[in-house]
């Protein structure tokens, strides 16, 4: 029993540092620019 | 009119002044595509002197640049023409431009992430955990709900609370009651220990609702700023001349009509006036659409907004500000725009039906319950049931859900949706007015190819015009620009207002300008002699250039397609007679109307709905904009001045007609998924309701039902897309995101 309450304490908390991971990076503005995202990878900065 | 080549002017109205005294501009650049055109873009704006930072977003096809206000802006839509990017300015929108959207996306994560974990706990007791298991789990879903419940349920709750508090209601109370409802006799529940709680139901309901609720956030009208802009651009104040030769700046509103105005070269006609000194080109686009300025001396009268081009005027004031032109052009924007909002959207006219309903339906069930059963908690839990089967969930997302596939569809085409209704509105249009310049043609005057150029003239009249911001001397400048250039000083060129350009190069005399003032050529009367400039050595004609403004390419095709598919067309002009008839024979417009002023155009158009006629007007000019609001549906090209952009509720950024039928395919494909999916949400709750309303299901299947029902619709519209796309359902939910985002950051407008 105990072990399950433990478990369950567990996922839980693991599913609230997502939603806390998604929050943080949405205010962020991290979801703005999604294609642009996507891309940028590819910018080599030391290019000139 | 089209600012292809916008003006410092435009770009300063269209832009915003920060904090630190730097201004920023977002320009919409269509044709970026990938990693290279990003780096290209940034970095070469970022050179531009002045510029501070460029910033790409790729989703929005938008590039935001903080430059330092000094005497001299960036040429950013030059610079990224030179990149080959077609470009035109945005208004700027501020990062708080959509914290409503920000918010619902928070609830909505919060949501989804209370009903997951409850849906969890809730399987274990379902899978028969024991007493002591149960009444654990029950107790952690309500530690978890109450949190979720008050975080994202305030968007309900204080929307019902408003309707509530003015002593009315509207969808959010029977969905705030059927919640709160829930959630409060689960918790009497698992406080007396008794098998079945229902947070479960509570929190998905509420995140399904969050889904409709921020699809229809996202889809809906913004406030248009056009009447902002158009205030924009009056200027503040104005140059009074005194009786005695002083001269004092005043604020706009102080100027009474008969007094004397100084208008500097570049600077705009703050009230209507009469010209009593002075002569200058003077853009009257705002009255006429049209791009090339009139030449106006003594006793001519100007409209308040146009732009003085080229030399100083001094004008007696005939109006105030609030009886000039620009004040009219405000005043029939409101009125258009107050008339549209009578338009009733599907979604709202069945929910004005619904709700009253709804609250019916619960109250009887619960009153029959205990008036047969005798039973409090029993008829509690029943009215419960009702009122989570009947939420408007599949309802909610019938509408929104279409037309965010529509819009991402569109996206993709080139075409932004301004305002979701539209698309209803759209789909039942049967008349296409068209405006002429800059909408069906380019809207940019071009050197003809007819004309022998010279390519030693043609050099000389490009330095020359290069000092020039005329609309003919641009389009010079452009064209010179390919070969090799003269290098003119400033101090070697001079500028006859409304006659043309004088230089002295290698003590040869040169002029540029009005045919019979270069080169003492005999006037001719109307259109020759305004799309006609010369040049002229020593007083001899050395060349004649001849400028067009072309059709669009597909104009010609598009306009038969549309009448081949039964649509009238008709063109409304504010260009002179002769040059709208020759057009309209050219690209095959059978009525057309020339010489229209804004009010004009509106009044034709409120004739043809009167008349029962809805009516699709594409334009683009700032003399459009009434115009635009007035009609039933109204589209504009992305090469559009602002205040065109966001009068109109779709905007072609690719600058393609082909743009219209597709829209209007669009519309149509949409309001018939709309159809089906409010046909099978009230067909569902016709079916759930009796099954709830005898006690046959517990508020954990009514949750589920509804789910599902939820679930139909959306797969429903997702068939928009269906057919030639080989994307999987994966990638058009990314691509939903997207666009979700994208429109929180997107407002042509």
């Amino acid at each position: 029993m105990s072990v399950m309450v433990l478990l369950v304490l567990v996922s839980i908390s693991m599913g609230a540092v997502g939603l806390a991971v998604f929050l943080w990076s949405f205010n962020a503005q991290q979801y703005d620019d999604m294609d642009g995202a996507a891309e940028r990878v590819l910018i080599d900065d030391d290019e000139e | 009119m089209s600012y292809a080549n916008a003006t410092s002017d435009e770009l300063i109205l269209a832009s915003r002044l920060l904090k630190n005294g730097q201004m920023q501009s977002e320009l919409s650049v269509p044709g970026m595509k990938c990693a290279g055109c990003i780096s290209k873009i940034e970095k070469g704006l970022s050179t531009l002197p002045g510029v501070v930072s460029a910033r790409v977003n790729l989703s929005t096809k938008r590039v935001s640049v903080v430059w330092n206000k000094s005497a001299h802006t960036p040429p950013l839509i030059d610079a990224l023409n030179g990149l080959g990017f077609a470009a035109h300015l945005s208004s700027v929108q501020g990062r708080t431009e959509d914290n409503e959207l920000r918010r619902l996306i928070r609830a909505l994560a919060v949501a989804g992430f209370g009903a997951g974990n409850i849906m969890m706990l809730s399987v274990g007791v379902w899978a028969g955990a024991g007493e002591d298991a149960r009444a654990l789990f029950h107790w952690l879903s309500a530690a978890i709900a109450l949190p979720v419940l008050i975080f994202s349920g305030r968007v309900f709750f204080s929307s019902a609370w408003i309707a509530l508090k003015a002593r009315s209601t509207n969808m959010d109370v029977p969905i705030s009651v059927g919640i709160l409802l829930t959630f409060a006799l689960s918790l009497y529940d698992t406080a007396a220990g008794r098998p079945h709680a229902y947070f479960d139901a509570a929190t998905s309901l509420l995140f399904f609702l969050l889904i409709g609720r921020t699809l229809d956030h996202v889809m809906r009208a913004r406030a248009h700023n056009a009447i902002s802009a158009l205030q924009k651009l009056a200027p503040r104040g104005a140059t009074v001349v005194h009786a005695d030769g002083s001269t004092e700046c005043r604020s706009i509103d102080k100027i009474k009509p008969g007094m004397l105005l100084r208008i500097a070269a570049g600077g705009r006609i703050p009230v209507d006036a009469v010209i009593v000194d002075g002569r200058s080109d003077i853009d009257v686009s705002v009255i006429n659409g049209e791009s090339s300025p009139e030449t106006l001396k003594q006793g001519d009268s100007v409209a308040a907004g146009s732009l003085n081009l080229t030399g100083p005027i001094t004008a007696r004031a005939t109006a105030s500000e609030k009886d000039s032109f620009l004040a009219d052009m405000i005043r029939m924007m409101e009125n258009a725009e107050g008339a549209r909002h009578q338009y009733r959207r599907i979604a709202d006219r069945i929910s004005d039906l619904y709700t009253p309903v709804v609250h019916l339906g619960a109250l009887m069930a619960f009153l029959s319950w205990l008036m047969l059963a005798g039973d409090l908690h029993r008829a509690v839990a029943v009215a419960v049931s009702v009122l989570i089967i009947t939420c408007p969930c599949a309802l909610g997302l019938a509408v929104p859900m279409v037309q965010v596939m529509a819009a991402k569809k569109l996206f993709r085409a080139g075409v932004m949706i301004k305002d979701g209704a539209a698309l209803e509105r759209l789909a039942d249009v049967d008349t296409i007015v068209f405006d002429k310049t800059g909408t069906l043609t380019t809207g940019t005057p071009r050197l003809s190819h007819e004309n022998d150029v010279g390519l030693h003239a043609l050099n000389v009249a490009g330095a020359m015009a290069s000092y020039s911001t005329h609309p003919y001397s641009r389009a010079l400048a452009q064209v010179s620009r390919l070969s090799t250039p003269i290098r003119l000083e400033a101090n070697q060129v001079a500028e006859y207002p409304g006659d043309g350009l004088e230089a002295e190069i290698d003590g040869v005399e040169y002029r540029l300008g009005r045919p019979d003032w270069a080169a003492s050529l005999p006037t001719k009367k109307d259109a020759d002699e305004k799309s006609c400039v010369a040049l002229s050595r020593n007083g001899e004609l050395v060349a004649l250039y001849h400028f067009e403004d072309d059709a669009r390419p597909s104009a010609g095709a598009v306009i038969k397609k549309l009448e081949q598919c039964d649509f009238n067309t008709l063109m409304l002009s504010g260009d002179r007679e002769h040059a709208v008839s020759s057009f309209a024979s050219r690209v095959g417009v059978s009525s057309w109307e020339a010489n229209l002023r804004p009010a004009e155009k509106v009044k034709r158009i409120t004739e043809m709905t009167a008349s029962g006629r809805k009516l699709l007007m594409v334009g683009d000019g700032v003399n459009d904009a009434p115009a635009l609001a007035a009609a039933y549906a109204s589209m504009a090209p992305g090469s559009a001045p602002d205040i065109g952009r966001n009068s109109a509720n779709f905007v072609f950024l690719n600058d393609d007609l082909n743009s219209i039928p597709l829209t209007i395919e669009t519309a149509r494909r949409a309001k018939t998924l709309m159809r089906q999916n409010i046909t099978f949400a009230i067909l569902y709750n016709a079916i759930a309701v009796p099954i709830a309303f005898l006690g046959l299901v517990t508020p954990l299947i009514a949750a589920l039902a509804m789910s599902a029902s939820s679930l139909v619709v959306v797969l429903n519209s997702f068939r928009f897309g269906g057919g030639k796309q080989s994307r999987t359902n994966v990638m058009k939910g990314r691509g939903l995101a997207k666009i979700l985002l994208a429109r929180s950051r997107v407002q042509i407008q």
